[in-house]
C-alpha cells in the first residue's frame, strides 16, 4: 500500500471518498438489480434527471437546504415521473419509452430554469449534479458523536440501510412481483404498489446522493452493477452480492484512477463500473461472448473430427484402391484451418494414423466412426421410414443429425424400425459398440 | 430584433425542425431514448477530438462525437444480440459508461492549462443557444439540408424499417445498412445541436415533435411535416422568449418569477415550449386528445340516455299502437335506473327537441318521435334475435346486452342483421315482435285512464 | 347444496371498449376436469385471466365457491402461458416452485422449513426433483411446463386454471401432466384447462366449455363435445359480431 500514499497526498480524503463512493455505489447497485429484472433501467436514468425541478421546489418552499426538504421534494418529484409516464402511455396512447422521455426532459428543463431563478443563493448548479464533486467531499463536515465526518456520510447511510431494509424485508413480494406480475396479483400482492415503493426508494437513494456523486454516477450504477451481475450468476441472492461487490470495486479502484490521472472520481467510477461490464460481457463463464465463441468453435471442431471419422470409414466399406491423403482429406471436409486441425487432434486422439501419404482409421477410430455413421444411416432410415422423405432427400439432415444422436437416442431409433440391418440406400448400418463417451452426441 | 437574436432563432429553428423529423422515425420505433443515448455517447468523443487536435476545431469535434454516438448505438445492438442483457439495460450502460469517460476526459482537459476555456465543453454538456454565429447556422443548415434529403429519398424505405423490419429482411432491403443510415443522421443532427441545447434537452428535441404530432395525424408523410413544424415552433418561441423579444412586445416580462433576473437559457426554454405544445396536444387533440375522449364519452352517455327514454317510452305504448298514450314519470322510474330528477329532465330536452310531448299525466311520444322511436326499437330487437338465434345466448340474458350495442349499431350492421333474419322468413321493415316478455307494468289501468 | 366452485355469471370483456368476450354465462361442477376449448382469437385465454381479476370485467360477476375472487384468492392455482415468462430470471425451479406457498404466507413473512419441504414434494410429484437447482432457462420445454405445475400444486389451491400448459411440451410430459391432472381431479380439486388440441380432448376432460367469442356450449364432454357444437365453435366467426364490436370500439355511430 505504499504507492497509495505516495500518490495521493491525503489518505484520509482518499479512504473517505472510498467509503461514500462505495455505500452510494452499493444503495444504487441493489435497487438495480431489480430494474435490470424488470426492464426498467431507464425509468432509474428518467428520475435521476427529473429529481431536479423538486429539490429546487423544496428549497423554494423550505428556503434551506435540509435533507428532509429535499428528500421530499425528490419523492415527490420521483413518484411524479413515474406516475406521469404511465398516465402518458395507458391514457394518452403515447408509447411509453416516449412518454418517459418527454416527461424527464421536461422535468429537467423546468429544473434548470427554476435554479436560473432561484439558486442564486444555492449551490445548486447542474453541472455538480451531473458530474458530482465527489473529490471534495471531505471538506463539508458535521459532527456525529463527537466525531467530524463528512456531510455525505450522514445522508447515504441511512439510505443504504434502508434499501437493504426494504430488500430483506420484501424479498419475497419483490421476487414474485418481478417473475410473474400476473401471479403477485392472483396472490394478493400489489405489483403496482411495490412498483411506487421501489421508485419511490429510486428517488431518494438518487436525491441522498446526488450533491456529492452526481447524477451520472447514480445511473451507472442502478444499471452496470445488476447487469454485470445478472451476466455472472442464476441466483439472485448471488446475483445481489455480485452486484454490490462489483459497486465497492468501482468506487475503490475509480478513486485510485482518478486520483492517478486527476480527474474526475465520479466519472472514473462509472467507466470502472464500465470496464466490469465490459470484461462480464467478454469472459462470462456461461453468458459472455467468449465462452459462446469457445463453445461454437468446440463444436465445430468435434463436427469436422466426426466427418473426417465418417468419411475414413465409408472409404474402408468400398474398399477403396488407394489410401486417402491427409491433404485430401482436409480438402474433402471443407478444407481450412479447423478442418486440419480436426485431423491433427484425430491424429493425436490416436482416432487415426497418418503419415505423407496415407491417412488411417485406428481401431479405436474405426470404432467411433461406426458409432456416428450408424447415427447417420439410422436416422436415414427412420426420415425414409416416419417422415416419408425421398431418398435423395435423407443425406444432407442425416449428416447434420449424426453429430447429435447419441447413445439412447440410437436405441430408440433402432427400436422403432423394424429392421435395422441396412439404411434405406442399401448400405449396412453398423453395429454399435458403445460408444466412448466423447463429442457433442451426449 | 437584434441581428444576433435572428440567428439565434434562425439555426434553433432549422435544429428543432430537422431533429423533430428524424425523431418521429426513433418515437415510432420504440426507441425513442436512442436520442438520449446518442447524445450523452457523444461526450467522449468530443473530448478526445480536443486531445487529439489540441485546440478547439469544430468539425473535428463534431467527428469524434459523430463517431463515438455511433459507438455507442452499435454497442448497444451489439450486446442485445449476444448476451442476456435487455435493451433498456444495454442503453443504461452505455449511455453512462461513455458519459462517464466523458466527463473524465473533459476533466483531463481542464486540468491542462487553461484549456477548459478553449474546449468550451461545458457549452456541449448543458447547451448554449445564444453563443451562436453565423457559422454555427451556417453549419446547421447544411446538415439539415443533408438530413432532409436523406429521409426524403429513402422515405420508403425509413418507412418500412420502422414499421416492420421482418418484412423489410424478407423483401431483401439491407436492413443493416438503413439502420445505419438513419442512426447515422440522426447521429449527425444529434451532434450538431449538442452545443445549442445541450446533452439531456437534445433528446427532447427529438422526442417531443413526433410524440406531439403523432396526435394530430395518423399518417407517416404528414406526421414527418408536422414534426418538422413543431420542431420549429418551440426553436423559435424559446429563442424569443429567452431574448426578451416577447417581454418587449406584450411590454411586460411573462418569466418574471423568483428572486433573479438573469436572463433564462435558450434550450430549456425551447424544451419547455415544445412540452406545452406536446400537453395541448395530449389534451386538445380531434379524436387521440383527453378531452375529445371524454367529449365522445359524454356524447354516447347523452345519446343513450335519450335512445333509453324513447324505447322505454315505445315498449310502454306499444299495445295501444297507434295511440300515443301518455305515460307517467314514475312508471319511466320502474324500467329505468334513473333518478327521478334525471326522467324529468330527461323529458323536458327531448320536449325542447320535439321527440316527446309533455302532458300533465307525464309525458308521450310526439309523431316525429314516435318514428324515430320505432327505428330504435327495430334495431333492438333484431339485435336482440341476433343474439339469441346466432349467438346462442339465451333470451332472458339478451335485454341488457342489446341495450349496450344499440346505440352503437351503423345503418349496415342493422341492414345486414336484417338481411340474415329476413332470409329466415322474418318480415321487413317492420318492428319485430319482442323475443322475450316486455314487463309493461302491473297497473296497465292506469295507461288507459287517459284514453 | 354448497357453492360450485365456479360460477360465471353474465360475464362480458372487452379490451379497450371492444368486447371480446360476450354473455359467457356457466357453472363448473365441483372436482371435475374442464377444458376450455375454441378456435384461436377466441378468447380462450382472456376467459382465464378474467376470471381471475387479471382484466377488468365490462360486465357480470365471478364467483369461486361463492364468493367474489378477491375473497377467494387462496383457493385459486393459476399456470401462466409459458410466453409470458422472462426465462433469464436469476431463478432456480424450487424458488419457483417456492412461489406458490406465497400468497398463503402473505406480506413479509419468509417461506421457512415446512414450506420449503412442501416445494420439494410438489416437485418430486412432478417428476423434477434432481433440478431444484437448476436455473429455468436449464430446463427443456416440458421440464419448465412441470415447474409451473409444480408451483400451482404448492398453491394448494382447490380449484386450478392452466393457461395451454400443454403447448411444446414433448409426449411424455403431456401424459405426465395429464395423469397429474387426474390425480387432482381424483383427489376432489377442479382443475379449468385452457386447451387447443382437439384430438384429445374427449380423452382428457371430464367437462368441456366452448367458446368462440361467445358460450358454444357446456356440460359433460359426451354430451357437450359433440360435432354439432364443434361445428357451431369452428364454423367461421360470426362476422356480425366481430363488426358490432368494432363498432363499440369506435364510439357512437355518426
Amino acid at each position: 500500500m505504499a504507492w497509495l500514499q505516495s500518490l495521493s497526498p491525503d489518505t484520509e480524503t482518499t479512504l473517505w471518498v472510498m467509503l461514500i463512493g462505495a455505500m452510494t455505489n452499493t444503495a444504487c447497485a441493489l435497487l438495480g438489480c431489480y430494474l435490470v429484472l424488470r426492464r426498467m433501467s431507464l425509468l432509474g436514468d428518467a428520475i435521476s434527471h427529473a429529481v431536479l425541478p423538486g429539490l429546487v421546489v423544496a428549497f423554494i418552499l423550505s428556503g434551506t437546504l435540509n435533507v428532509g426538504y429535499m428528500f421530499l421534494g425528490a419523492l415527490a418529484v420521483g413518484l411524479l415521473t413515474s406516475a406521469l409516464t404511465e398516465t402518458l402511455h395507458r391514457h394518452g396512447g403515447v408509447a411509453e419509452d416516449a412518454a418517459m422521455g418527454v416527461v424527464f426532459t421536461s422535468l429537467f428543463a423546468l429544473g434548470v430554469i427554476l435554479i436560473k431563478r432561484y439558486g442564486s443563493g444555492v449551490d445548486l448548479d447542474p453541472g455538480c449534479v451531473l458530474e458530482g464533486l465527489l473529490e471534495f467531499v471531505d471538506l463539508n463536515r458535521v459532527e456525529v458523536a463527537g466525531h467530524s465526518v463528512p456531510r455525505a456520510l450522514v445522508s447515504i447511510a441511512p439510505v443504504l440501510a434502508l434499501n437493504l431494509l426494504f430488500l430483506v424485508v420484501f424479498w419475497k413480494e419483490l421476487l414474485v412481483s418481478s417473475f410473474d406480475p400476473a401471479l403477485a396479483t392472483t396472490m394478493g400482492f400489489r405489483a403496482g404498489l411495490l412498483h411506487y415503493v421501489l421508485m419511490a426508494l429510486v428517488a431518494l437513494t438518487t436525491v441522498a446522493s446526488f450533491e456529492q456523486v452526481g447524477s451520472i454516477l447514480v445511473i451507472a450504477m442502478l444499471i452496470v452493477p445488476g447487469a454485470t451481475a445478472h451476466l455472472l450468476t442464476d441466483r439472485l441472492r448471488t446475483m445481489l452480492g455480485l452486484a454490490a461487490a462489483i459497486a465497492v470495486a468501482s468506487a475503490v479502484l475509480g478513486q485510485l484512477a482518478a486520483t492517478r490521472w486527476n480527474t474526475n472520481t465520479a466519472g472514473m467510477m462509472s467507466v470502472v463500473a464500465g470496464m466490469f461490464y465490459l470484461a462480464a460481457v467478454c469472459f462470462s463463464p456461461r453468458y459472455g461472448m467468449l465462452s459462446v465463441l469457445v463453445g461454437n468453435f468446440r463444436n465445430a471442431l468435434t463436427i469436422v473430427r466426426e466427418d473426417l471419422l465418417a468419411m475414413l470409414y465409408r472409404l474402408e466399406e468400398l474398399a477403396a484402391e488407394r489410401p486417402l491423403g491427409p491433404r485430401e482429406a482436409i480438402q474433402a471436409v471443407g478444407g481450412g484451418v479447423l478442418a486440419t486441425l480436426g485431423l491433427w487432434s484425430l491424429a493425436r486422439r490416436g482416432e487415426i494414423q497418418r503419415d505423407h501419404s496415407a491417412v488411417r482409421l485406428t481401431e479405436r477410430g474405426r470404432r467411433r466412426a461406426s458409432q456416428i455413421v450408424r447415427s447417420h444411416r439410422l436416422w436415414e432410415a427412420y426420415l425414409v421410414r416416419y417422415l416419408g422423405l425421398p431418398l435423395d432427400h435423407v443425406h444432407e439432415p442425416a449428416a447434420h443429425m449424426e453429430h447429435y444422436i447419441g447413445g439412447r437416442l440410437q436405441e430408440q431409433l433402432a427400436a422403432d424400425l423394424e429392421q435395422t440391418g441396412t439404411d434405406p440406400h442399401g448400405r449396412q448400418i453398423p453395429h454399435g459398440e458403445p460408444p466412448p463417451a466423447s463429442g457433442t452426441a451426449e | 430584433m437584434t441581428f444576433l437574436t435572428w440567428i439565434v432563432l434562425i439555426g434553433t429553428s432549422l435544429l428543432g425542425s430537422v431533429a423533430g423529423v428524424l425523431g418521429c422515425f426513433a418515437v415510432l420505433r420504440r426507441r425513442a431514448l436512442v436520442g438520449d443515448l446518442l447524445s450523452h455517447a457523444a461526450l467522449p468523443g468530443l473530448c478526445l477530438a480536443f486531445l487529439v487536435l489540441g485546440q478547439r476545431h469544430f468539425g473535428g469535434m463534431l467527428f469524434g462525437a459523430f463517431c463515438t454516438g455511433l459507438a455507442g448505438v452499435g454497442l448497444v445492438t451489439l450486446v442485445c444480440r449476444w448476451t442476456r442483457t435487455k435493451e433498456d439495460a444495454a442503453v443504461g450502460i452505455v449511455l453512462s459508461t461513455f458519459f462517464g469517460a466523458g466527463i473524465v476526459l473533459s476533466s483531463v482537459i481542464q486540468n491542462q492549462e487553461g484549456g477548459g476555456a478553449k474546449a468550451g465543453l461545458e457549452s456541449y454538456i448543458y447547451g448554449q443557444a445564444a453563443g451562436m454565429v453565423l457559422q454555427d447556422v451556417l453549419w446547421i443548415a447544411m446538415v439539415s439540408a443533408a438530413a432532409l434529403v436523406v429521409v426524403v429519398l429513402l422515405f420508403k424505405e425509413f418507412k418500412v424499417l420502422s414499421f416492420d423490419p421482418a418484412f423489410a429482411r424478407t423483401q431483401g432491403w439491407p436492413t443493416l445498412a438503413l439502420d445505419l443510415a438513419m442512426m447515422g443522421t440522426l447521429a449527425l443532427v444529434t451532434v450538431t445541436g449538442l452545443p445549442a441545447v445541450g446533452v439531456v434537452l437534445m433528446a427532447a428535441m427529438l422526442i417531443l415533435p413526433g410524440a406531439t404530432a403523432r396526435f394530430w395525424t395518423e399518417r407517416l408523410g404528414p406526421m414527418l411535416v408536422l414534426s418538422g413544424i413543431l420542431g420549429a415552433a418551440p426553436g423559435t418561441i424559446g429563442t424569443l422568449l429567452s431574448a426578451g423579444v416577447v417581454a418587449g412586445w406584450l411590454g411586460f416580462d411573462p418569466l418574471a418569477f423568483g428572486p433573479t433576473a438573469t436572463n433564462l437559457p435558450t434550450g430549456p426554454l425551447i424544451v419547455l415550449s415544445g412540452t406545452a405544445l406536446f400537453l395541448f396536444s395530449v389534451l386538445f387533440a380531434p379524436r387521440r386528445g383527453a378531452v375529445a375522449r371524454l367529449w365522445a364519452a359524454a356524447r354516447l352517455r347523452s345519446t343513450t340516455a335519450r335512445e333509453n327514454l324513447l324505447r322505454t317510452l315505445y315498449e310502454l305504448s306499444e299495445p295501444r299502437l297507434p295511440d300515443r298514450p301518455a305515460i307517467a314519470v314514475e312508471q319511466l322510474l320502474t324500467h329505468r335506473a334513473w333518478r327521478a330528477w334525471q326522467a324529468r329532465w330527461l323529458v323536458r330536452w327531448m320536449s325542447w327537441l320535439g321527440l316527446v310531448e309533455r302532458t300533465p299525466e307525464g309525458a308521450r311520444l310526439s309523431e316525429s318521435g314516435l318514428g324515430k322511436a320505432r327505428g330504435l326499437v327495430r334495431t333492438h330487437r333484431l339485435w336482440e334475435r341476433f343474439l339469441i338465434e346466432r349467438a346462442d345466448i339465451a333470451p332472458d340474458h339478451v335485454d341488457r346486452d342489446a341495450d349496450m350495442i344499440e346505440h352503437l349499431l351503423g345503418r349496415e350492421i342493422v341492414d345486414a342483421l336484417e338481411e340474415r333474419l329476413a332470409a329466415q322468413g322474418g318480415p321487413r321493415d317492420a318492428v319485430p315482435q319482442s323475443p322475450h316478455e316486455i314487463r309493461r307494468t302491473k297497473d296497465e289501468g292506469r295507461m288507459s285512464k287517459d284514453k | 347444496m354448497p357453492p360450485p366452485p365456479l360460477e360465471i355469471h353474465d360475464m362480458t370483456v372487452a379490451y379497450h371498449r371492444k368486447p371480446v368476450l360476450w354473455d359467457i354465462d356457466l357453472t363448473v361442477p365441483e372436482g371435475s376436469l374442464v377444458g376450455i376449448v375454441g378456435p384461436n382469437g377466441a378468447g380462450k385465454s382472456t376467459a382465464l385471466i378474467s376470471v381471475l381479476g387479471l382484466i377488468p370485467l365490462a360486465s357480470g360477476r365471478v364467483e369461486i365457491y361463492g364468493k367474489p375472487y378477491a375473497r377467494q384468492r387462496h383457493q385459486v392455482g393459476y399456470v401462466p402461458q409459458r410466453e409470458s415468462v422472462d426465462w433469464d430470471f436469476p431463478v432456480t425451479a424450487m424458488d419457483v416452485v417456492l412461489m406458490g406457498t406465497y400468497g398463503r404466507l402473505g406480506w413479509i413473512r419468509r417461506p421457512g422449513a415446512a414450506e420449503r419441504h412442501a416445494a420439494r414434494l410438489c416437485l418430486a410429484q412432478v417428476g423434477m426433483e434432481a433440478q431444484a437447482d437448476r436455473q429455468i432457462r436449464q430446463l427443456s420445454g416440458g421440464q419448465q411446463q412441470r415447474v409451473f405445475l409444480a408451483r400451482a400444486l404448492a398453491q394448494d389451491a382447490r380449484i386450478y386454471f392452466m393457461d395451454e400448459p400443454f403447448a411444446g411440451v414433448d409426449a411424455s410430459t403431456e401424459q405426465a401432466i395429464v395423469r397429474l391432472l387426474q390425480a387432482l381431479r381424483d383427489g376432489g380439486k377442479t382443475v379449468i384447462v385452457v386447451h387447443h388440441d382437439l384430438q384429445t380432448v374427449a380423452d382428457y376432460f371430464d367437462h368441456v366449455i366452448l367458446l368462440n367469442m361467445r358460450l358454444i356450449a357446456s356440460g359433460p364432454t359426451a354430451t357437450t363435445f359433440t360435432h354439432e357444437n364443434l361445428h357451431k365453435a369452428y364454423g367461421g366467426r360470426l362476422t356480425i359480431l366481430d363488426e358490432a364490436a368494432e363498432a363499440v370500439r369506435r364510439g357512437p355511430a355518426p
